[in-house]
């Protein structure tokens, strides 16, 4: 890049809409990248993102294809990462697994906290009985253990990996009702709220104008987090067989089917679980690192 | 007569993006057992100075001086333990809101005994009957009771009141003062400066005033430096402020309304670059 | 412009109900500038937020331009009237807002064409100039963030301002600076002020009127004048002008 476009960009002084639009995104991007781990999960999750979108050119073999002569074969030059009981390559199925994961991700993060924001400052600005309702409401979704609501859920609705991330969008959205909601509630009183109300904004405009984008970053940073325990709570759905159904390479419903075999073929579990620790972990890091972005409080330094 | 506290080219730099930072640049004084007074705008360095003497300037935040003596021994940059042994026992600081500065969950009486006996070594009764006189010297009508009180339940002159109470329990030589006023009515304001000046009088103590108020600061200390942009710009005796030589004194003073000279406009500051890195107008007597 | 009769204020549900405000009567005529004068707690501010508003727990009449008032229910009417400026400009601006969207939106809650035009007009008279149309309010000063406060509260073209301690979060230059601009502002436009403030001398240079209020109740009315010669007649209004001429030792 060059030094005139570094300094248009970290002007203190943006002479239009979109240069200073374009110097906020910049001064964003400088914070995310001084932190080298965040960079590192970024980095990790395009990887992922590449795999996935070009999975059918990447593996080297059919992942449903299977080769009972070549069952449980340990890591080698033909099979990098060894095959699974019915000899169908581990790799490949990995990298088309990756689709299912990412459609898992990206579909809870896109619903839940959708609903959480909505529900959360709904409450916090509506105050009293509107209140009460939607979060006891909130309180009683909390009362479940996680994992045990979803199977409800997909007990009632039928196994398959439609219904498995709708339970898990359905289950995880109140700890971010919560979140936005106390975030609602500090807002709420601020004075630049009293001063849009003094200008005759309705209810609406200052939900959707002033109180969600202060609301939407920490719940950004609140998903990049979660994410781990929802591809965790997917393939653990997975691997109960309640998510994927066989013979999807779903990475929760490999470790199940490598469980028999733990002991003496550990990859055919260790494999996947290994991809899953990956991902996670970048989630966890990415996370980290858009909260110093993000975070209104640190936003001003 | 050697000073206090003498202080000598001292600088505090943060590193930020584009390049670092200096938040104060090279300030110089000496205190004796007399009323400093440190004044200057936001972001001029006034507090950040009190915070480098004390040892409070968190990293990456930088301190260097040429010299910070206290009582001739250097104090510049000591290990965290070595610090934590001073702070307190002899120099001690007061900051501007009492809300943030006493421990909530905390009787006001606990904190005062913690603070002596933390600082004495002497406990039990002793550390009990000390924190009493602590709050019977702050003039605090009902000290049993504020003794058990929590901060919460106290008004704000009186939390303020109990925190210079706390600072002044181990009878440090020093005390800098963060704006010890700023957060109080006037009236309340008037009776907390007035307790603070007898017990540092009483107790032959060097006092930092730091603080915004010109005129304040002008009534109460005896000599006071004038900072801008990190640098001491002037300095002299608070009975001649109205004879300030430098520009942004003067400006300073004319901006303020006065209630005894009406104006029909104020006049404003019309800043120098020069300020940033002129001579000072008055340097301290004898040179540096 | 501003008749307040009888006004209280309180806040929560008896046992724990506080009166912030009791019995306070003032008139405000059009053109004038009225000061209310306080320490922290004496409801001062709170009358500010009566009128606008902001509070809905209150009694009594509140008339803005012969209009009474009601709840917590304001017309268009009113919001084109009244505006109000508030004390921490680091608090009154939407951190993630530009200065650009915070005029745009209020020009057109106000219902105003133009806008484009308005908002460099708006600009230019309170000191700022068209640079700054693009900034975010952590690209601004405490005083230039002010300056954009006052522009929000102008853009409707209201005839009273409230002003509640509007330059007490400022450095002392930056406060004169933006006394000046309010006093011009006043001049051109032939504005109303309602100015809150613990500052006796701010506020006997920008009113022409002031009323002195203790624990929620105003103990004295005053001209201006009359505060700088020290003519005050309640013991209260003596013992805080005293206090504010300054620290006297002894």
């Amino acid at each position: 890049m060059t030094e005139t476009t570094r300094a248009w960009l970290l002007s203190d002084a943006p002479q239009t809409r979109r240069q200073a639009r374009m110097g906020a995104l910049y001064q964003g991007w400088l914070t995310f990248r001084a932190n080298k781990l965040a960079m590192l999960g970024l980095v990790i999750l395009l990887a992922l993102l590449f795999v996935a979108g070009f999975a059918p050119w990447l593996s080297p073999q059919n992942p449903f294809a299977q080769n009972l002569a070549d069952r449980l074969q340990p890591p080698s030059a033909a099979h990098w990462l060894g095959t699974d009981a019915l000899g169908r390559d581990i790799l490949s199925r990995l990298i088309h697994g990756s689709r299912i994961t990412l459609f898992i991700v990206g579909t809870v993060a896109l619903v839940a906290p959708v609903i959480g924001l909505f529900v959360g400052t709904v409450a916090g600005f509506a105050g009293g009985w509107v209140d009460q309702v939607l979060m006891r409401t909130t309180d009683i979704f909390l009362a479940f253990p996680k994992l045990i609501l979803a199977l409800a859920f997909v007990a009632a609705l039928g196994p398959g990996i439609g219904n498995a991330v709708l339970a898990l969008a359905v289950t995880s959205w109140p700890p971010y009702a919560r979140l936005a909601r106390a975030e609602t509630l500090t807002i709420r009183n601020a004075d630049y709220i009293a001063a849009a109300r003094l200008q005759g904004a309705g209810p609406l405009r200052l939900l959707i104008g002033h109180i969600w984008p202060l609301c939407v970053s920490s719940l950004i940073v609140r998903v990049a987090l979660d994410m781990a325990g929802i591809i965790l709570s997917a393939a653990g759905l997975g691997f109960l067989g309640l998510g994927a159904q066989p013979p999807m390479p779903e990475w929760g419903a490999m470790i199940s089917d490598g469980r028999t075999y733990i002991l003496d073929f550990w990859w055919v579990a260790a494999m996947p679980g290994l991809a899953i620790f990956i991902v996670s972990l970048a989630f966890n890091l990415l996370g980290d690192g858009l909260r110093d972005v993000l975070d209104p409080k640190g936003g001003a330094e | 007569m050697t000073p206090l506290l003498s202080v000598r080219d001292l600088r505090v730099s943060f590193p930020t993006r584009s390049g670092s930072f200096q938040a104060v640049r090279g300030v110089s004084f000496d205190l004796g057992r007399e009323r400093l007074g440190v004044v200057g705008e936001s972001g001029s360095g006034k507090s950040m100075t009190g915070r480098a003497i004390l040892g409070l300037v968190r990293p990456p935040g930088k301190v260097t001086a040429e010299r910070l003596e206290l009582d001739g021994e250097s104090i510049l940059n000591l290990p965290e333990r070595r610090m934590r042994k001073l702070r307190g026992a002899r120099i001690s600081m007061v900051m501007q809101d009492p809300k943030f500065s006493l421990n909530p969950v905390m009787t006001i009486g606990r904190q005062i005994m913690e603070s002596y006996r933390l600082h004495s070594g002497q406990g039990g009764q002793a550390a009990r009957d000390k924190a009493l006189d602590m709050l019977r010297a702050v003039q605090i009508r009902d000290p049993e009771r504020v003794f058990d009180a929590y901060p919460h339940e106290i008004s704000g002159g009186m939390g303020q009141r109990a925190m210079i109470a706390m600072m002044l329990a181990p009878d440090p030589e020093i005390l800098i003062a963060d704006e010890p006023t700023s957060a109080l009515d006037v009236s309340v304001r008037n009776e907390v400066l007035r307790i603070m000046d007898k017990l540092v009088r009483d107790r032959g103590m060097g006092l930092i005033f730091i603080s915004h108020d010109l005129n304040l600061v002008g009534q109460f200390c005896d000599r006071v430096l004038i900072m801008y942009a990190g640098r001491v710009v002037e300095e002299l005796p608070a009975h001649d402020l109205h004879a300030a030589r430098h520009p942004y004194t003067q400006g300073l003073l004319n901006s303020l309304p006065r209630l005894d000279q009406p104006v029909e406009r104020l006049s404003t500051l019309q800043r120098q670059d020069s300020w940033r890195d002129a001579d000072i107008a008055t340097p301290l007597p004898g040179g540096l | 412009m501003l008749t307040i009769k009888d006004l209280d204020v309180w806040f929560g549900h008896p046992p724990e109900r506080v009166d912030a405000v009791r019995g306070a009567s003032f008139v405000v005529a059009r053109g004038e500038s009225f000061g209310l004068v306080g320490e922290s707690g004496s409801g001062k501010s709170t009358i500010l937020r009566a009128v606008t508003g902001l509070i809905d727990t209150w009694s009594g009449r509140i008339e803005v331009a012969g209009q009474p008032v009601t709840g917590r229910h304001r017309s268009r009417a009113f919001h084109k009237t009244v505006q109000m400026v508030f004390q921490d400009p680091y608090a009154s601006l939407h951190p993630r807002h530009s200065v650009d969207r915070v005029l745009s939106e209020t020009l057109h809650l106000q219902g105003m064409d133009r806008i484009d035009q308005r908002i460099a007009t708006l600009l230019d008279s309170v000191g700022l100039g068209r640079g700054f149309r693009f900034r975010y309010p952590h690209q601004l000063s405490g005083g230039q963030r002010q300056r954009v406060a006052i522009a929000r509260a102008l853009a409707a073209e209201p005839q009273l301002l409230l002003l509640d301690e509007p330059t007490s979060a400022l450095d002392v230059s930056v406060q004169a600076e933006i006394l000046n601009l309010l006093a011009d502002l006043r001049r051109d436009r032939g504005l109303t002020y309602v100015m809150v403030s613990h500052d006796l001398a701010v506020v006997a240079h920008m009113c022409d009127r002031l009323a002195v209020m203790r624990g929620g109740e105003i103990v004295e009315e005053m001209t201006a004048a009359a505060l700088r010669q020290g003519a005050a007649r309640s013991d209260y209004a003596r013992d805080l002008l005293a206090a504010s001429r300054g620290y006297a030792a002894g």
